[in-house]
């Protein structure tokens, strides 16, 4: 508690949770538009593809803005993401190559460019690699408020042209043949996405931006089937990864808060995958495991039924028409006691009322099948003669 | 050895065991596994640099990481399974969650020690010719030639003898599996593949650029043909100039080594994109061009034949609706063929032009 009001109070800790924040709005409005439009990886690959940006804009004005790296690692990576969908549009190279090829050579070429301006004798270029891994904890007010103007836009266009990025995201071939210039909102829509890239490079680092895209959005996917609802979820997911990777990351010296952030997110998709009411994989597994149950159990009854109606009901019997052992069947006979449906009298056992009644209704439902289809096809059939 | 040809030679090393492999990842579509492989092995290798006590990893802890390549692997292909997210998403929820892990534990444990996050990103190629290997008392040379050697020899081992298999399940995995070919062995085979060589290049050229040297140069040599052991011996020619030109580039400019041999296999991907024979840009837009030019003069053939007398230009254009310019084109090729002939009255066919156009096709 003491911890999460000193937000209000330390100066650092609020720019940092701040621009982890806001890291997490945008990027959780834009991942959900990412992900349903299977260009989920496309962040990862403008995020690398930033680095070489923000060098050469450090280069080419020899100052250290923030604007100023920003808007450079923004342009390259807005090139970047052209020449693969022009790549993309002239080849028949396989998308995840094309995205591979883009991400590494314009990252190798980063890293090339990075080491050159390191090695070079240029005493103010210390921090450039803060935007590898990000470096939260240089977030100054003006930062945050760079972000905030970049956000701001980004979420305000978003919030204009809802419409049309629900369609193309969902019916492209219909939004086309409305007159929607398609693939113009969808160059918006990737551009939207550098901003988020940016918005994420000092906090996050160019690595592992591709996170702040996703997880929240993937988490948000598991509670809901409505875009809206979707991406005000993936928003709060995302606000709330940033502000506690930016609390824990502050506990302690020499923790990180990109990696935190990051992985907060995943655990917050983590939960949702497991625990998203309906769409959660525990209650799948629960299902499947009921229904196994069921279904075993309703086979025994009806070979107790079997053996009771024709034979004599035993552990031995038992375990002769099913080949298993006599200690097993005298287990399963007592797991069918335990839901009333056989009761032991002396050495052998009995179907009680209740399995009966249950072995005759399993044997109807089992027969209603051709039943029903009997009569139908005959009439079907004299209908047509 | 001069340390040059050391690190040279390594890198070679390491573009050729990962062109090999990469060949059949482009080919199968995981070309982003790869990625999310390479940096997932980072906590593996965290971990194992930590059993051996933060000096030296050792063979087996190395191994240990590799699983973690694997592991990788197994939960992005289970989350694809579950059908509640698609694979992409899949792939980048699971490897900067793992690779927050490896950051973490690095910052946290290893600050300064022999393994930093500059390592990580672009690994110590530079430093290959320093870390010899000694086993019974004699000096054995350098571990990186030792390690990448090993790896690159195994690589090709694995090509050459599951050549056919691989080849089936890449383009068939339907048929490769009602033959009895176990496709999924082999994709394990494959990504365990991929993870040893991870790990293993992890020190020369760290985590991420391992990616440019898996992906990059069988790409580009996907562009180059249409054969797959003509796009594998190219993918490791093109591994292989980049190493070297990469290097020579690297000293010139003094940056990262590793950096510069991915940027170099870019350049040489774009190179590829623009004037590749089978598909490249500029070809095929000069080959669009020519059929182009051909089909018009043609269709002026096929207009000429139809007149006893020249037609003139100004005819001509408003029939078809050209450009001056583009009926100079088709008419310059049409007459080099000899085809038609240029009249003071305007154009008139040669009697070669009046045969091909009477022709029926």
């Amino acid at each position: 508690m003491e911890l999460f009001l000193a937000i209000f109070t330390d100066y650092t800790l609020r720019n940092v949770a701040l621009g982890a924040a806001l890291l997490g709005l945008v990027g959780g409005v834009l991942g959900s538009f990412a992900t349903l439009r299977r260009q989920s990886l496309l962040g990862d690959v403008l995020a690398h593809a930033s680095l070489p940006g923000i060098c050469l804009a450090f280069l080419l004005t020899g100052v250290k803005a923030p604007l100023v790296l920003l808007l450079g690692a923004g342009a390259v990576g807005w090139l970047a993401s052209l020449l693969m969908l022009a790549i993309l549009r002239t080849t028949r190279l396989p998308e995840d190559s094309a995205l591979g090829v883009i991400l590494s050579s314009f990252f190798g070429f980063g890293i090339g460019l990075l080491t050159f301006i390191q090695h070079s004798r240029n005493s103010n270029q210390a921090g450039l690699d803060k935007f590898i891994f990000g470096q939260a904890a240089t977030i100054v007010g003006e930062d945050v408020a760079t972000m905030a103007l970049l956000g701001g836009v980004a979420l305000l266009l978003v919030g204009l042209l809802y419409k049309e990025f629900k369609l193309i995201s969902f019916d492209p071939a219909y939004a086309a043949s409305l007159g929607l210039p398609v693939r113009g909102l969808g160059t918006l829509l990737t551009s939207l996405t550098v901003v988020a890239v940016m918005i994420g490079l000092q906090t996050v680092g160019v690595v592992l931006m591709a996170a702040m895209l996703i997880a929240p959005a993937a988490a948000a996917r598991q509670w809901t089937n409505r875009l809206s609802s979707m991406i005000w979820l993936s928003a709060g997911f995302g606000v709330l990864s940033g502000l506690l990777g930016a609390l824990i990351s502050a506990t302690r010296e020499n923790l990180p808060t990109g990696p935190l952030v990051v992985l907060t997110a995943s655990l917050i998709s983590l939960f949702s995958l497991l625990l998203a009411p309906e769409r959660g994989l525990v209650w799948d597994w629960q299902r499947t495991r009921a229904n196994r149950r069921r279904i075993r159990l309703e086979r025994l009854l009806l070979d107790a039924h079997v053996l009771h109606n024709h034979a004599e009901l035993t552990p031995l019997s038992l375990a002769q028409r099913r080949r298993s052992t006599p200690a097993r069947a005298k287990a399963e006979l007592e797991e069918l006691a335990a839901q009333g449906w056989v009761v032991q009298r002396n050495d052998h056992w009995e179907l009680s009322e209740r399995g009966h009644a249950e072995a005759h209704r399993l044997e109807q439902a089992m027969r209603v099948l051709p039943k029903t289809l009997g009569p139908l096809v005959g009439g079907g059939m004299g209908g047509a003669s | 050895m001069s340390a040059d040809v050391i690190i040279i030679l390594t890198a070679i090393l390491v573009s050729t065991a990962s062109a090999l492999l990469g060949s059949f990842l482009v080919l199968r579509r995981m070309a982003l596994m790869s990625d999310a492989i390479s940096h997932a092995v980072l906590p593996g290798i965290v971990l194992a640099f930590w059993v051996s006590g933060g000096e030296r990893a050792t063979a087996v802890a190395l191994l240990g990481a590799a699983a973690a390549g694997l592991l990788t692997v197994t939960l992005v292909e289970w989350l694809s399974r579950t059908n509640r997210i698609k694979n992409d998403a899949a792939i980048g929820l699971v490897f900067p969650a793992l690779f927050s892990l490896g950051v973490l534990a690095v910052s946290l444990y290893f600050r300064n020690v022999h393994l930093d996050l500059d390592a990580v990103l672009y690994g110590e190629i530079a430093y290959a010719p320093f870390n010899t290997l000694e086993a019974f008392g004699l000096n054995l040379g350098p571990e990186s030639l030792w390690i990448m050697g090993t790896l690159a020899l195994l690589n090709l081992l694995f090509v050459l003898l599951f050549y056919k298999e691989l080849k089936l399940s890449t383009f068939d995995a339907g048929l490769a599996a009602a033959l009895g070919f176990a496709p999924g062995a082999l994709h394990y085979a494959l990504m365990s593949l991929v993870s040893l060589t991870a790990v293993g290049a992890f020190q020369s050229v760290g985590a991420i650029l391992i990616v440019a040297f898996l992906i990059i140069p069988p790409a580009t040599a996907y562009l180059l043909t249409q054969r797959l052991p003509v796009m594998i011996g190219l993918a490791v020619l093109v591994g292989a100039v980049s190493s070297v030109a990469g290097y020579v580039l690297a000293i010139l400019l003094d940056a990262s080594i590793a950096g510069m041999m991915a940027t170099v296999a870019g350049l040489l991907f774009a190179l590829a994109w623009l004037f590749s024979p089978v598909d490249g840009v500029i070809p095929a837009r000069s080959r669009r061009a020519r059929q182009q030019r051909e089909f018009a003069a043609r269709l002026l053939l096929a207009h000429l034949a139809h007149h006893d007398r020249p037609v003139p230009v100004r005819e001509v254009l408003e029939e078809f609706g050209w450009s001056p310019a583009f009926l100079a084109q088709a008419q310059q090729w049409a007459q080099r063929e000899g085809l038609i002939a240029g009249d003071p009255h305007g154009l008139r066919l040669t009697a070669r032009g009046a045969v091909l156009a009477g022709e029926r096709p």
